[in-house]
């Protein structure tokens, strides 16, 4: 069902049937695409918008396009989010397509995917035409949007999913919510074959992470159920509440043959239970986050509000475990799942605080600092998965090869900085990365051949 | 000590030290006059957010016995009523430059945040099911004073562990000072992992009850019957309720209150012999006494604006009278 593959260019951004952009040559980068199988020392040259060449380095010229000297700085494949919150309608006070998709151009992202949880949910057609004419007039990056699976994100029925697939949207998600009902859940599957756009699915059975029972849903698990929940005192959401539906939902799929996204592992359990469906042949791909592959629920001992996400940071053995499934391909995609609270949200007791963090700015560097500086994770293997949510959606992954949109970053490998330290780009803060020293840093993010990012200091040294 | 927010906190020096000073004003109540000039001119505020009588109760009177003034302000009634945020709370009571904040809130972590907002000492009286380290310190109190010392000493924590800050505090407390505890429930009422998180051990039934030396029975709330964390009140008080046949003539009995009678405890071991739920009550004034004298009576005070003070020309602290 998932067809022929698109350019990610081709979702409504800023430069949507704009001019052709200029050229641009990128000297004695290290090129790094292992999707392309390159890497090495090159002249990056982009003409019209898409890579042109990989010349000898030093002796590409830039003509009447931008020079760029990058000795010592890596250039990859821009990186694809298939999971960001936009909050657009309804929060504008936490975030707004303009900019959510700038905090996206600064951490390396040449696309999004923006999730429909937002008030009111999107569930009709003239919702996501209207969010899409606003990705055409304000988005610095390309950038799709999902409808709900169900109508008002009620779980209850299904939305007109061919009419929003044909009014733009790019995808079904009910994210924020899972689709409790089973009998619901299959329906959406068997009407996948009519649709046939991806459904991602938020994993977590209410039943087992609300522990005071559904008619208490404010008494709902606040964090991972574990030792450190034991010693806080906290209402826990256990692992099982998230494998156990990808069980269910593996199955369903497979009945269905359908197939499915899932969204933000965080247990080990989950990430096994989607080992098996792949083995048996589910189509079945999946997303584990930046917080979720650096962090445990260690962190939540200070009760402090930037640590509370659903799903939850979970323990030393989890996170353990995602990252193996992103050594081994189990996992397919890193997503941020940028999530933009307001302060009046987060500066609140932890068991009232919202869920949520942000991280499109973070998520290369964090990734970097945390699993390849120290020797975890191999650089070419981040750097592919960074892009890996685009094909489970219908895009083309961002690719350095010949004749591909030239969308790339520019990354400084040894660079040195603190987040937030110079504020954010995103409307919101609510980082768990904030003040934590990073090593590397994205310099300059280009999408089809236009520069949309540049760091400023870096931009500073080339002016 | 700046802050008393957790006996997660705390080492064992602090808590000796804290006992100790109690153990001091305990005379003072003995006294025909109450009160000692100690905190005179310092400001505490309570700050209830959860109905309380022990508690508040006895945090006023030993804030009133040590002759500071005392605003209490009780959730039901306030700005809170009117959907005042924690955060602009404490920011329009710092105002008055109090000197201590004595916070109790359904909240885990309440007093943490509170204590980075304000400039002033701030005691949790309780957050959620997180601490509540002054019941911890008056029931250690309470308990040396009868056995001397909790070095291998056995003490049972019987009842719905998961939902008990007094549960999590107790047990931190108890064996920092060298008692074994166990924590007694339904499996259901005692969460995952609870052994490593505090060093306890674990134990479904009563069956070993008998090596107690004390056992801590907790409150059981109805409401769990119906989150299905309980089949029936029936079927508990048949497998945990300490009762005269479960509790032998040597073992002390302790409750933190309020009682449910003939739920979690029996009515005839309330007042039998081996009971210290009297006592405790009495020991929390003392004990509240020494954790506002240890955050305060070394501080220097403060003028009004809720801000530290620097300058030389404030007044010294009234001198301290040992007051044992």
């Amino acid at each position: 069902m998932s067809g022929v593959l698109r350019p990610i260019s081709s979702l409504d951004w800023r430069a949507s049937g704009g001019e052709p952009a200029g050229d641009l040559v990128i000297r004695r980068a290290a090129v790094l695409d292992p999707r392309a199988r390159l890497e090495g020392t090159y002249d990056v040259v982009v003409r019209g918008g898409k890579i042109a060449e990989l010349a000898e380095p030093g002796s590409a010229e830039p003509g009447d396009g931008e020079l760029i000297e990058a000795e010592g700085r890596a250039v990859f494949p821009a990186f694809f989010d298939p999971h960001v919150h936009l909050r657009t309608p309804g929060d504008e006070d936490e975030e707004e397509v303009e900019t959510g998709t700038r905090a996206a151009a600064s951490g390396g992202f040449c696309g999004v995917l923006a999730m429909a949880n937002t008030s009111p949910p999107v569930d009709s057609a003239a919702d996501v035409r209207s969010l899409c004419e606003q990705a055409s007039e304000q988005a610095f990056v390309p950038t799709g949007f999902l409808a709900c699976v169900t109508r008002g994100m009620a779980g209850e029925e299904l939305t007109e999913m061919a009419e929003l697939r044909d009014a733009g949207a790019v995808g079904f998600s009910d994210d924020g919510l899972p689709i409790s009902n089973a009998r619901l859940m299959r329906r959406a599957l068997q009407y996948q074959h009519l649709v046939g756009a991806q459904l991602a699915l938020h994993e977590e059975d209410h039943d087992l992470s609300r522990p005071a029972g559904a008619h208490q849903p404010h008494l709902g698990g606040v964090m991972h159920e574990g030792v450190v929940s034991a010693a806080l005192g906290l209402a826990g959401i256990p692992s099982v509440a998230e494998s156990t539906m990808i069980a269910r939902d593996a199955a369903l799929a497979a009945y269905e043959d359908a197939r499915v996204h899932v969204q933000h592992l965080s247990a080990r359990e989950s990430v096994e239970a989607v080992a098996v469906a792949k083995e048996a042949g589910v189509r079945l791909t999946c997303e584990a986050t930046p917080h979720h592959l650096t962090l445990t629920d260690e962190k939540v001992r200070s009760l402090d509000s930037r640590f509370k996400m659903n799903p939850p940071l979970r323990g030393a053995d989890d996170r353990q475990a995602l990252i193996e499934g992103i050594r081994s391909g189990v996992i397919d995609c890193v997503a941020t799942d940028h999530a933009p609270h307001s302060l009046v949200e987060k500066e609140v007791p932890f068991e009232q605080a919202a869920m949520g963090v942000t991280g499109l700015e973070t998520a290369f560097a964090a990734l970097h600092t945390e699993l390849v500086v120290p020797g975890v994770l191999e650089l070419a293997v981040l750097v592919e998965r960074m892009g890996g949510g685009a094909e489970p959606f219908g895009f083309e992954p961002p690719s350095l090869a010949i004749g591909s949109d030239a969308s790339l970053v520019l990354f400084d490998p040894d660079a040195q900085w603190e987040p937030g330290a110079e504020g954010w780009e995103s409307r919101s803060s609510n980082s768990c990365f904030a003040g934590v020293p990073m090593r590397g840093r994205v310099l300059m993010t280009v999408v089809a051949g236009r520069v949309v990012y540049r760091q400023r200091s870096f931009a500073m040294g080339v002016a | 000590m700046r802050h008393l927010l957790a006996i997660a906190d705390l080492e064992r020096a602090d808590i000796e030290r804290i006992l100790e000073r109690a153990e001091g004003f305990a005379e003072v109540g003995r006294r025909d006059i109450k009160k000692v000039p100690t905190l005179r001119g310092r400001t505490i505020v309570n700050l209830f957010y959860e109905s309380s009588t022990r508690t508040s109760s006895s945090f006023e009177l030993a804030a009133k016995r040590l002759s500071a003034d005392v605003v209490s302000v009780k959730a039901a009634g306030s700005s809170v009523d009117k959907g005042e945020s924690l955060k602009d709370t404490i920011t329009t009571l710092s105002a008055y430059g109090p000197e201590a904040i004595v916070i109790r809130s359904p909240d885990a972590g309440a007093a943490d945040l509170v204590a980075g907002w304000t400039e002033a000492a701030v005691v949790n009286a309780g957050d959620g099911k997180h601490e509540h380290p002054s019941q911890a310190l008056l029931d250690l109190y309470t308990l040396i004073r009868r056995l001397g010392s909790l070095e291998g000493k056995r003490i049972w924590i019987v009842g719905d562990v998961l939902h008990s800050r007094v549960a999590r505090s107790n047990a931190l407390a108890f064996g920092m000072m060298g008692a074994e505890v166990t924590v007694c429930g339904p499996p259901t009422l005692i969460p995952r992992a609870i052994d490593e998180a505090l060093g306890c051990a674990v134990s479904h039934d009563l069956g070993g009850l008998g090596e107690a030396d004390v056992v801590y029975a907790l409150r059981m709330q109805r409401e769990r019957m119906r989150e299905s964390f309980i089949p029936s009140i029936r079927e508990y008080v048949a497998g945990y309720q300490i009762d005269a046949r479960r509790l032998g003539p040597r073992q002390l009995l302790m409750h933190p209150g309020p009682l449910n009678r003939g739920v979690e405890i029996a009515p005839e071991v309330i007042d039998g012999p081996n009971s210290l739920i009297a006592e405790q009550v009495e020991s929390g004034l003392v004990v509240r006494m020494a954790i506002l004298y240890e955050l305060l009576a070394n501080a220097r005070p403060r003028p009004g604006g809720g801000r530290a003070a620097d300058s030389e020309d404030v007044p010294a602290p009234t001198p301290i009278k040992e007051p044992a």
